[in-house]
């Protein structure tokens, strides 16, 4: 042995999970793909903080806030290749209907005028701590704010894709895509 | 139209068929996909999409709109071809919202379809997030503009028994959209509401009341790519 096992680490920004589960999709392949990879920072082992540089980083999700920017420019410096998965990462996805609303009417629906919060906060309290994080304008694909290198599309993106790309990635052999793995739904 | 029979080209293979005719319905009936989104079967052309450009004698034309002719030298499937295609679906792409997994039309989309076949990961360009709307006036039809991709199937095929059309253009330039005829709203039946969904190439046209009929993995173009019924014909 010796040979230095791939390091992957992986986040989810403004996104459901979803992509995640589908990564634990892969099955019984997780054995497999265990054998060439270690996690660092991820949710799957909750590791919080980067320990080392990584070689793969896989971003779930788009950027809704500071926070999502924040770390997402903290896994382009900590990894070697980027990639984006599914199609909040790629395009914004659920998230990303919300950027022809003005922010504040986003807020306001949410807090003040929509039917399941309307006359249960009469104070008209809108969240404003310094702890929460800044929403952006509108909510950015991840390749609007860091170079990503490649990209899974799906909703989530089948455990085969992901799969396979993870495999010829660590492998260096070219990627299987049969028609049926690449879906945007 | 003359009945003369033109001999011509079409990827290097030798073709006859009646002058006056367009390529796309050559390549059609040839068993040869040539992508299309404006185009129907049967309907005046419009060249609205590009889509189908294909390379004429070496100049880039449109399928749909391009008879062919005595000795024409047709090439469909260049790299360079494949290329211009795939920008112009990224740029329809990034050019309104087309958030694929809330859209009732995912599966059966002719624009997500090509996109399934190119195998597009991610469009070229930057999303443009345009401002558009919903209109759900029409008793029938909802018109999601954030989908539509101007191709005008809609204006040029679904109309009354006298020949008028449902559906129209309305607004200038960028801020152009589909429109429906108020006054024709009443002349509307479920049948002519029904085919108006059906033609439409993205989801831009939903049926009211009626929606996710057909599973997830039975939908149209979930394991066969669009064009491979074309291409079956000459195998």
């Amino acid at each position: 042995m010796g040979q230095k096992k791939t390091i992957v680490a992986t986040a989810s920004l403004a996104g459901c999970f979803g992509c995640h589960m589908s990564l634990l999709d892969i099955d019984e392949r997780i054995l497999s793909l265990i054998d060439l990879v270690d996690f660092d920072k991820s949710p799957i082992n909750d590791i919080k903080k980067f320990t080392e540089y990584c070689d793969i980083g896989i971003i779930e999700g788009s950027c809704c806030n500071s926070e999502n920017v924040n770390v997402l420019k903290d896994f382009r410096k900590n990894c070697r290749i980027l990639i984006s998965l599914g199609e909040c990462a790629i395009m914004g996805g659920i998230p990303a209907m919300r950027n022809g609303i003005p922010i504040r009417e986003c807020i306001e629906e949410a807090y003040l005028n929509g039917p399941s919060v309307k006359g249960h906060n009469p104070e008209m309290i809108l969240p404003n701590d310094p702890e929460l994080p800044m929403l952006l304008d509108k909510v950015y694909p991840c390749h609007d704010i860091v170079k990503i290198d490649y990209f899974l599309p799906g909703c989530p993106p089948s455990a085969d894709l992901i799969y396979n790309a993870l495999v010829a990635l660590i492998t260096g052999n070219e990627m299987k895509l049969p028609y049926e793995v690449i879906k945007y739904d | 139209m003359t009945s003369t029979v033109v001999k011509f080209m079409i990827d290097g293979k030798e073709y006859l068929a009646k002058s006056g005719m367009y390529i796309i319905d050559v390549a059609r009936e040839s068993g040869l996909f040539i992508p299309t989104l404006c185009n129907m079967v049967g309907v005046k052309p419009k060249g609205a999409c590009r889509i189908c450009t294909v390379s004429v004698n070496g100049r880039y034309m449109t399928a749909c709109t391009t008879p062919i002719s005595e000795g024409m030298d047709v090439k469909t499937n260049t790299p360079d071809l494949i290329d211009l295609r795939k920008a112009i679906l990224d740029i329809m792409f990034v050019e309104g919202n087309h958030f694929c997994p809330v859209c009732e039309k995912s599966g059966k989309c002719d624009l997500q379809a090509l996109a399934y076949r190119y195998q597009i990961m991610v469009p070229r360009f930057p999303y443009q997030f345009p401002k558009r709307t919903i209109d759900a006036q029409n008793p029938l039809i909802v018109k999601d503009h954030n989908r539509c991709i101007l191709c005008k199937r809609c204006i040029r095929t679904i109309k009354d028994e006298q020949g008028r059309s449902f559906f129209a253009f309305h607004k200038r330039g960028h801020k152009i959209e589909i429109s429906i005829d108020h006054n024709m709203s009443d002349l509307m039946t479920d049948e002519i509401a029904h085919r108006a969904v059906d033609i439409c190439p993205t989801g831009a046209l939903l049926k009211k009341e009626n929606g996710y009929q057909t599973p997830i993995n039975d939908r149209k173009y979930e394991r066969t790519a669009i064009g491979s019924d074309i291409e079956q014909i000459h195998q």
